[in-house]
C-alpha cells in the first residue's frame, strides 16, 4: 500500500479541527448524563450555538465574542429544556427530541439572512518553542485556541470527577437521586445548572463549526454531528480521557476513509461509515458485560425523572 | 415550597383541559412568531389547525391524509408505550423502521416480477421479522449483559441508516434506473403494492391497521394478564416482582411488540404511499412516535389523538407554507412549542402539586 | 342616492379584490431543501423568482422547501394543486414517481420534473448539460494546476456525477497532458463538514485545484483558506473565496422556467417533452472568470464554452476509452445521449473505481 500522498502529521492535525465540534458537544452531555438527565437535544443545541456565534460575530466582527454568543445561546436554549424536564417533569427523551426540531427551526429562521457571508477568521494560536517541535508540533501546537480550550476542559472535568467534591456530588445525584436527595442535595438544582452547563458546550462545539471548521451558516449544517456526540459519550463509557481519545478514533475513521479514497483505493465506504457505532455497541457489551460495578456503566438514574422536592 | 404527589384518581377535567391548554399556549406563542414575521396569524393557525379539516378546498382530501400521514406514527407509538410503561426504553424505533422496509423490500423485490398472492403477506412477515429481529439485538443485550438498551437502539438506528445507503445504490438498485439511487417503485409491482383500500383517499392497509392497533392493544392492556404486568412494573415495580413477573420475558415482549409495529408501519409506508426504497426513505417517523407515545400519555387512544395532532400540524403546515409563504423553519418551531406546551402541561394531569413549607430546614 | 354611491363602492373594492387576487397563473415549486443553501436549491429559487419578475402580477408563484422525496412529495402537490395551481416544478430527481402519480390525478395542471426520465401527457422533463460547463472548468483547471493534481469532491455515483468527472478530466487532460485526478465520494448532497474535510484530505494530498459535485459552499471556504482553487457549483460562490474562485457553473433556470410559463399561458405548452439543455440555451452559464486565471486562459476557456454552444465542439469527442482502455469513441465520434444518460464507467486515464 502506497502511503506517500498521505502526511501522517497533517492528517493527525486536521483530525483534531474535526473532531473538536463533536468533542465539545459531547463533553457537555457526559456531564448532564453524570447527573442522570438524558438529553437527546444536542443537535439542537449545537445549531443553535452555531448560528447564535455566527451571527455575533458577523455583527460585531470578533470570533471571540461570537464563542461568546454561541456559549449563551447553547445554554439558553438548554434552558427551555431544563425548564420542561426538571421543573415541569417531562419526559427527558420526548423533551430533547422536541428540542432538536426546535432548534433546527429557530437557526434556520435567525440565520435567513446570514447565508453567504464570511465571518471573520480566527487565527491559530502557535505556541512558541513547541510549536518548533517537528512533526509534534505541527500536529499538536499550531492549532486555535478553542482547540487548546477543548482539551484542557476534558482534563478539567476528568479532574473535577475524580478531585472534587462537585464532581461526587454530581455523580451521587446521577446514580441515585433519591439518597442524594436524602442526604440533603437539592437535585433539582442539580441537574438544572448540569444542563445548562451542557448547553453551553454544545452550542460552543456548534460555534465552532460555524466559525472555524466551515467558517460559514447554511441551514441544517450540522448534519447530524449531534447525534454523533450522543453516540460518542456512550462509547467513552461516561470517561472524559476516553471522550478525548473516543473523538478522534470517530473523526479519524472519517478522515482516514476520505484519504484512503484520494489515493485511489477502493474501499466500502457505508461499512466504514458504520464501524464507528458498531464498534461503540461493542463497548457497551463489554462494559456492561464485566460484571465489577465500577464508574464504567451508565449513570443508574439516567433518564429518569426525579418527582423529590 | 412546591410539592409533587402523584394523584390517586386522575381528574377526567384535567385530562382533557391539559391539552387543551397547551394547544391554546402554542397558538398565542406560535401566533406571536408569525406576526413578529409579518404573516398574519389568525389566518396561519386556521390554516394549520382548522383548513386541512374543515376548508372546503383542502379538507376532502386532507382529510383522510391525517390518517395516512398519522398512520405510521400511531403504529410505531403503539408499540413503544409498552416498553415505555414497563421502563424499557427503546429509542431506537426509526432503525426497526428502516430494517422491516429493507427486509419486506427484498423478498419483494427478489421475488419480482413473479405475480403470487402470497407474496404480499410474505412481505408482511418479512417486515414484522425484520424490525423484531432488529429490536432483539438490544433485548438480548439487556438480558445476558445489562446492556443499557436506550443506548444500543440509538446505535443501531446510525447503522440502520448506513444499511439503507448501501441498499438503495448498492444491492437494491433498481437496475432499470439508469444508474440512480433507488430500488424499483414496489408499489408498481401488484403483488406486492398496498395499494389505496377507497379510491381517492390514499387509504390503505396500515391506516386499518393503525386504527386496529389502537383497539387491540387497549383490550390488550386491560384484560390480558402480560398487559396488566407491564402496568404493574410502570407503577409499583417491587409488587410486580412479588407478583413473579418475569422481567426478561417482559423485555423479550415489549422489544418484540415495538420492533415489529415499527418494522410493519415500514413495510406498508414502503409498499405504498413511499413506494421505493430511497436513501431518505425513513423521515423520522421513529423519532416522531416517541414524543407521539409521551403526548399520547403512553395510552392507545391518547395515542390515536397524538398522533393524528401530530399529523396535523404536518398537513396544516405545508398549506401555511405554500399558502402564506411561511418559511418550514417557522413550522418547525411552532411544532417544537406544541411539544414543549404539552409535554410540560402534562405534570398538571399525572401529578397534584401544592405549595407546602418546606419541612426540612 | 346615498345606496347607489355605497353598494358601487362596495362592487368596485369587491373588483379589485377579485382583480389583485386573479393573478392568470399559479405555479408552484417543490423543493428538496432550504432554498438558503446557496446551491440547488438556491438556483431554482432564483429560477422562481425570475418568472415573478417576468410576468409581474400575472403570474402568482408559491413554493415549498425541505419536501422529503417520498409519499411527502405526493400530498404537497396535491395540496398545490387543489389550491389552484396550474403548473408545478417539482425540482428534484426523487419527485419523480410521485409527479406521475399527481399528474394523474390533475390532467388540467401541468407538471415539469427536473432530472427525471418519465414522462405523461401532462409531464414533462427537464435536465441541464452541466457536463458542458465542466468542460470549460476542467480547461481552466488544467492550466491552472501547478501541482499537476486536482481534487475532486463527488456526491453518489450516479451517471450524472460520473458523467460531469469524466467531462472535467478529459478537458484538463487535453489542456495539461501531465494532469491526474484524486477523486472523493462522500455520499451526500450537502454535509457542509465533510464537504469541508474531503477538500482539506484532497489540499494534503497535493490538489491545488478543487472541483466539486456536492452542493454546499464549504469547500470553496476551504479552498481560501488553503490558499489553492476552486469553482462555484451551482451558483457563483465568490464571497465565500475571492482568492480562490476561478469561476463558476451555474444553473441557469430562470429562462427555462419563463420560456415554460409562458407557453402554458400561450397554450403551446405540451406534455411528454424531454428538455437537455445546456450552455447555448443559457441553463448552463459560465460565471465571471477571476483575475488570477491568465487571459490567455480566459479566451481559450470562452473559446471552448461558444464552440460547445455554437455545437462546434462536443464535451465527450473521439478518440476516448474506457477506464479498461477498450474503446468507445472512434476519432471524431461524439457520444450519444443514451450513452450519457447512464454513464457508469470512467474514460482511460482516471485512476480508482466507481464504488458499487
Amino acid at each position: 500500500m502506497d502511503l506517500g500522498d498521505i502526511q501522517i502529521s497533517l492528517l493527525l492535525a486536521s483530525l483534531i479541527v474535526a473532531a473538536t465540534p463533536i468533542l465539545l458537544a459531547a463533553l457537555g452531555e457526559l456531564i448532564v448524563e453524570k447527573t442522570g438527565v438524558l438529553n437527546l437535544g444536542v443537535e439542537g443545541m449545537m445549531i443553535f450555538g452555531a448560528i447564535a456565534g455566527f451571527i455575533a460575530t458577523i455583527e460585531t466582527g470578533s470570533p471571540w465574542v461570537g464563542f461568546l454568543f454561541s456559549i449563551l445561546g447553547g445554554a439558553s436554549i438548554a434552558f427551555i429544556f431544563a425548564l420542561v424536564t426538571q421543573i415541569f417533569r417531562a419526559n427527558q427523551v420526548a423533551s430533547g427530541l422536541a428540542l432538536t426540531l426546535f432548534g433546527l427551526g429557530l437557526s434556520s429562521l435567525l440565520g435567513h439572512s446570514y447565508t453567504g457571508i464570511k465571518p471573520a477568521a480566527f487565527s491559530d494560536l502557535h505556541i512558541p518553542i513547541l510549536s518548533e517541535i517537528p512533526i509534534l508540533g505541527v500536529i499538536l501546537f499550531q492549532h486555535d485556541p478553542i482547540i487548546y480550550f477543548s482539551i484542557l476542559a476534558v482534563a478539567a472535568v476528568y479532574f473535577l470527577f475524580r478531585n472534587f467534591r462537585l464532581g461526587l456530588i454530581l455523580k451521587a445525584v446521577g446514580e441515585n437521586h433519591d439518597s442524594a436527595h436524602a442526604l440533603g442535595y437539592n437535585v433539582i438544582v442539580i441537574r438544572f445548572g448540569a444542563i445548562l452547563v451542557g448547553g453551553a458546550f454544545a452550542g460552543l462545539g456548534g460555534g465552532y463549526l460555524s466559525l472555524v471548521r466551515v467558517p460559514q451558516w447554511t441551514e441544517g449544517m450540522t448534519a447530524g454531528a449531534g447525534w454523533i456526540a450522543l453516540a460518542l459519550v456512550v462509547f467513552a463509557s461516561w470517561q472524559p480521557l476516553r471522550l478525548l481519545i473516543g473523538a478522534y478514533i470517530f473523526g479519524g475513521v472519517t478522515l482516514l476513509q476520505l484519504n484512503l479514497q484520494a489515493l485511489g483505493l477502493e474501499i466500502n465506504v457505508a461499512l466504514l461509515s458504520m464501524s464507528p457505532y458498531l464498534v461503540t455497541i461493542g463497548v457497551l457489551v463489554f462494559m456492561s458485560a464485566r460484571r465489577s460495578r465500577g464508574s464504567l456503566e451508565a449513570p443508574r438514574s439516567l433518564g429518569k425523572t426525579f418527582f423529590g422536592l | 415550597m412546591l410539592r409533587f404527589e402523584p394523584r390517586k384518581n386522575r381528574s377526567k377535567f384535567l385530562e382533557i383541559s391539559a391539552p387543551i391548554i397547551a394547544v391554546i399556549m402554542t397558538m398565542i406563542f406560535g401566533g406571536l412568531l408569525f406576526y413578529l414575521m409579518g404573516k398574519n396569524p389568525f389566518e396561519a393557525i386556521k390554516l394549520i389547525f382548522w383548513d386541512p379539516v374543515m376548508s372546503p378546498t383542502f379538507s376532502e382530501y386532507s382529510r383522510p391524509q391525517l390518517a395516512v400521514k398519522a398512520a405510521p406514527l400511531i403504529l410505531i407509538a403503539l408499540g413503544l408505550s409498552f416498553g415505555f410503561r414497563a421502563n424499557i426504553w427503546n429509542i431506537g424505533a426509526e432503525g426497526q423502521y428502516i430494517m422491516g422496509a429493507l427486509a419486506s423490500g427484498s423478498i419483494g423485490l427478489a421475488l419480482y416480477p413473479l405475480q403470487a398472492w402470497y407474496i404480499f403477506p410474505l412481505m408482511i412477515i418479512g417486515g414484522i421479522l425484520g424490525g423484531v429481529i432488529w429490536a432483539m439485538i438490544p433485548a438480548i443485550l439487556k438480558i445476558k449483559f445489562n446492556t443499557n438498551e436506550i443506548l444500543v437502539s440509538l446505535m443501531l438506528v446510525y447503522v440502520a441508516e448506513q444499511i439503507l445507503a448501501l441498499a438503495s445504490v448498492g444491492f437494491l438498485r433498481n437496475p432499470e434506473g439508469l444508474g440512480f439511487p433507488g430500488s424499483r417503485d414496489l408499489s408498481k409491482y401488484s403483488s406486492a403494492a398496498n395499494p389505496e383500500l377507497i379510491s381517492g383517499t390514499g387509504i390503505h392497509l396500515g391506516v386499518i391497521s393503525a386504527f386496529l392497533g389502537v383497539i387491540l392493544l387497549t383490550y390488550f392492556l386491560s384484560y390480558h394478564r402480560t398487559g396488566f404486568h407491564i402496568k404493574l412494573i410502570g407503577q409499583a415495580p417491587r409488587a410486580a416482582n412479588f407478583a413473579g413477573v418475569d422481567l426478561r420475558y417482559i423485555i423479550i415482549f415489549c422489544l418484540s411488540l415495538s420492533g415489529g409495529l415499527a418494522g410493519v408501519a415500514g413495510m406498508f409506508e414502503l409498499t405504498g404511499p413511499a413506494g421505493l426504497i430511497n436513501i431518505d426513505f425513513n423521515v423520522g417517523y421513529g423519532f416522531t412516535a416517541i414524543i407521539v407515545a409521551f403526548l399520547g400519555r403512553l395510552n392507545p387512544i391518547g395515542i390515536l389523538l397524538a398522533g393524528v395532532l401530530m399529523s396535523l400540524t404536518y398537513v396544516g403546515g405545508e398549506l401555511a407554507q405554500f399558502m402564506m409563504n411561511i418559511p418550514a423553519a417557522a413550522i418547525q418551531v411552532f411544532q417544537g412549542m406544541l411539544l414543549f406546551f404539552l409535554l410540560s402541561t402534562d405534570l398538571l394531569v399525572t401529578y397534584k402539586i401544592s405549595f407546602k413549607t418546606s419541612i426540612r430546614k | 342616492m346615498k345606496l347607489l354611491r355605497v353598494s358601487l363602492l362596495v362592487l368596485s373594492s369587491l373588483m379589485i379584490s377579485c382583480f389583485a387576487f386573479a393573478a392568470d397563473m399559479k405555479v408552484g415549486f417543490i423543493y428538496i431543501g432550504p432554498p438558503g443553501d446557496h446551491g440547488w436549491n438556491y438556483q431554482h429559487d432564483v429560477g422562481r423568482k425570475s418568472v415573478d419578475e417576468a410576468f409581474g402580477g400575472k403570474v402568482e408563484t408559491v413554493f415549498q422547501e425541505n419536501v422529503p422525496e417520498s409519499a411527502d412529495a405526493e400530498r404537497v402537490m396535491t395540496q398545490m394543486a387543489l389550491s389552484g395551481a396550474d403548473m408545478i416544478f417539482a425540482t428534484s430527481f426523487g419527485y419523480m414517481d410521485p409527479v406521475l402519480n399527481v399528474a394523474k390525478k390533475f390532467p388540467n395542471v401541468k407538471f415539469e420534473h427536473a432530472t427525471g426520465y418519465k414522462t405523461a401527457d401532462n409531464v414533462s422533463t427537464y435536465s441541464a448539460r452541466f457536463y458542458e460547463g465542466r468542460s470549460v472548468i476542467g480547461h481552466v483547471a488544467g492550466k491552472m494546476t501547478k501541482s499537476n493534481t486536482i481534487g475532486y469532491v463527488a456526491s453518489f455515483p450516479i451517471p450524472e456525477v460520473v458523467r460531469g468527472i469524466n467531462s472535467a478530466y478529459l478537458a484538463a487532460k487535453a489542456a495539461n497532458p501531465n494532469v491526474e485526478f484524486k477523486i472523493i465520494w462522500i455520499f451526500t448532497w450537502y454535509d457542509p463538514a465533510k464537504e469541508a474535510d474531503a477538500a482539506k484530505t484532497l489540499i494534503q494530498q497535493g490538489a491545488d485545484v478543487i472541483m466539486q459535485h456536492v452542493d454546499s459552499s464549504a469547500i470553496m471556504t476551504v479552498a481560501e483558506e488553503a490558499g489553492v482553487y476552486a469553482f462555484g457549483q451551482a451558483s457563483d460562490m465568490s464571497a465565500f473565496g475571492p482568492n480562490a474562485h476561478l469561476t463558476a457553473i451555474i444553473n441557469g433556470w430562470g429562462p427555462y422556467y419563463v420560456k415554460r410559463v409562458q407557453q402554458a399561458m400561450d397554450g403551446t405548452w405540451k406534455g411528454g417533452e424531454q428538455t437537455f439543455d445546456g450552455i447555448e440555451a443559457g441553463m448552463v452559464v459560465i460565471g465571471d472568470m477571476s483575475d488570477k486565471i491568465p487571459d490567455s486562459v480566459k479566451k481559450e476557456a470562452q473559446a471552448i464554452a461558444d464552440g460547445i454552444a455554437s455545437g462546434k465542439l462536443h464535451s465527450f469527442t473521439g478518440p476516448v476509452n474506457k477506464q479498461d482502455g477498450s474503446a468507445w469513441l472512434a476519432s471524431g465520434e461524439t457520444a450519444d445521449i443514451g450513452t450519457l444518460l447512464g454513464m457508469n464507467f470512467y474514460v482511460e486515464g482516471i485512476e480508482g473505481d466507481i464504488p458499487q
